[in-house]
């Protein structure tokens, strides 16, 4: 009886929006970077669909209202390049040479590596956007026929090394000025790195802001072109 | 609600677009592009669509958990792949941050030394 009731599709989604709901407040009681909410709904409701016994196809069909919001949220980013496009014409060249070469080196950057590693080519095209933020990296995969659940979960892996070891390595690497310092952490590590970006400053929150939105946008346009030619 | 419709037409607009192009990027990136494009233009405010923009871009990260959970189907595909995934994935984050970061720098720099 109540297994039928959280097998029902409005069971399943409510379940996943509860999970999602958890994480979150655990996430805020620990603060832990690791124990990021999204990860923690991927394996709880993983856990709960095995005990169920739901196979995943049935879930997808269950929550095929959040992907119809995913189309929505996606769409919805063009508000997000509207706010942040305030900021680009103060530092419009290097901002869009920032955008270019850093979407280009990620993308064939992670693609090579890869491939010299044996990766066949699904695998390639599901890693490829895998700097830019998971709905527009999904946007990008799914249609180069990639993996969408290893994409989103490589994109927030990704988007979590970033935010924890970006600040240091930037250091290292010598990159010092405040918006440059921003700008990178949205470019390499999309949304989760934002927020580590507001974290330290102002200008490094809006300049990560504006990156991730860009980096999507030049992203979604270039990696068709660079798997037809470049890998 | 005038904010879910500019929303919901820039999306069909895009899937248009998408179409004519025959697929080769997805209808709602350039939905995205176009609602960035109207609201540039002026041609609807952006007050209109504020709202209902705030509410989907906050709300998103619920939105993709459906995503992650094929890992349940998919996991076989990566971890035979794990090592490569790994290291490509963070190798290339390191290059993401570095060529930005200094692409960024440099070419600041360079405008700086022109204008004076």
């Amino acid at each position: 009886m109540i297994r039928d009731l959280l097998t029902s599709d409005l069971g399943l989604l409510t379940l996943t929006v509860v999970l999602f709901v958890a994480g979150g407040a655990i996430h805020r009681r620990t603060r832990l970077m690791l124990l990021h909410p999204v990860l923690m709904t991927f394996v709880a409701m993983i856990v709960l669909l095995q005990w169920l016994k739901v196979p995943y196809a049935a879930y997808m069909e269950a929550t095929e209202v959040l992907d119809f919001a995913l189309g929505l949220s996606v769409v919805s980013l063009g508000y997000l390049l509207y706010e942040q496009s305030e900021r680009l014409s103060r530092n419009l060249l290097p901002v869009l040479a920032a955008t270019l070469m850093g979407c280009v080196a990620g993308v064939l950057s992670v693609v090579w590596i890869a491939a010299a590693m044996g990766a066949d080519r699904v695998i390639l095209n599901s890693i490829a956007p895998k700097s830019v933020t998971v709905p527009i990296a999904i946007a990008i995969a799914e249609p180069l026929g990639g993996v969408v659940s290893l994409t989103s979960v490589v994109v927030f892996c990704v988007g979590i090394f970033g935010a924890i070891f970006g600040p240091s390595i930037l250091r290292w690497g010598g990159v010092k000025s405040h918006e440059a310092v921003g700008f990178s952490l949205g470019a390499a590590s999309h949304g989760i790195g934002t927020s580590r970006a507001v974290e330290i400053g102002a200008i490094e929150g809006a300049m990560s802001g504006l990156a991730m939105a860009l980096m999507g946008v030049a992203t979604a346009l270039l990696t068709p072109l660079l798997e037809q030619y470049l890998y | 609600m005038i904010g879910l419709m500019v929303i919901l037409l820039a999306w069909l607009a895009g899937n248009l677009l998408s179409a004519l192009l025959s697929g080769y990027v997805s209808g709602n990136v350039l939905g995205m592009l176009i609602l960035f494009a109207v609201l540039k233009l002026g041609v609807v405010k952006a007050e209109t669509v504020r709202p209902a923009a705030k509410f989907l871009l906050g709300t998103m990260a619920l939105f993709f958990i459906p995503y992650g959970v094929g890992l349940m189907e998919s996991y076989t595909v990566i971890l035979d792949n794990l090592w490569a995934i790994v290291v490509a994935a963070v190798l290339s984050t390191v290059v993401v941050l570095l060529v930005s970061g200094h692409t960024f720098q440099w070419v600041a720099q360079l405008k700086n030394r022109l204008k004076r």
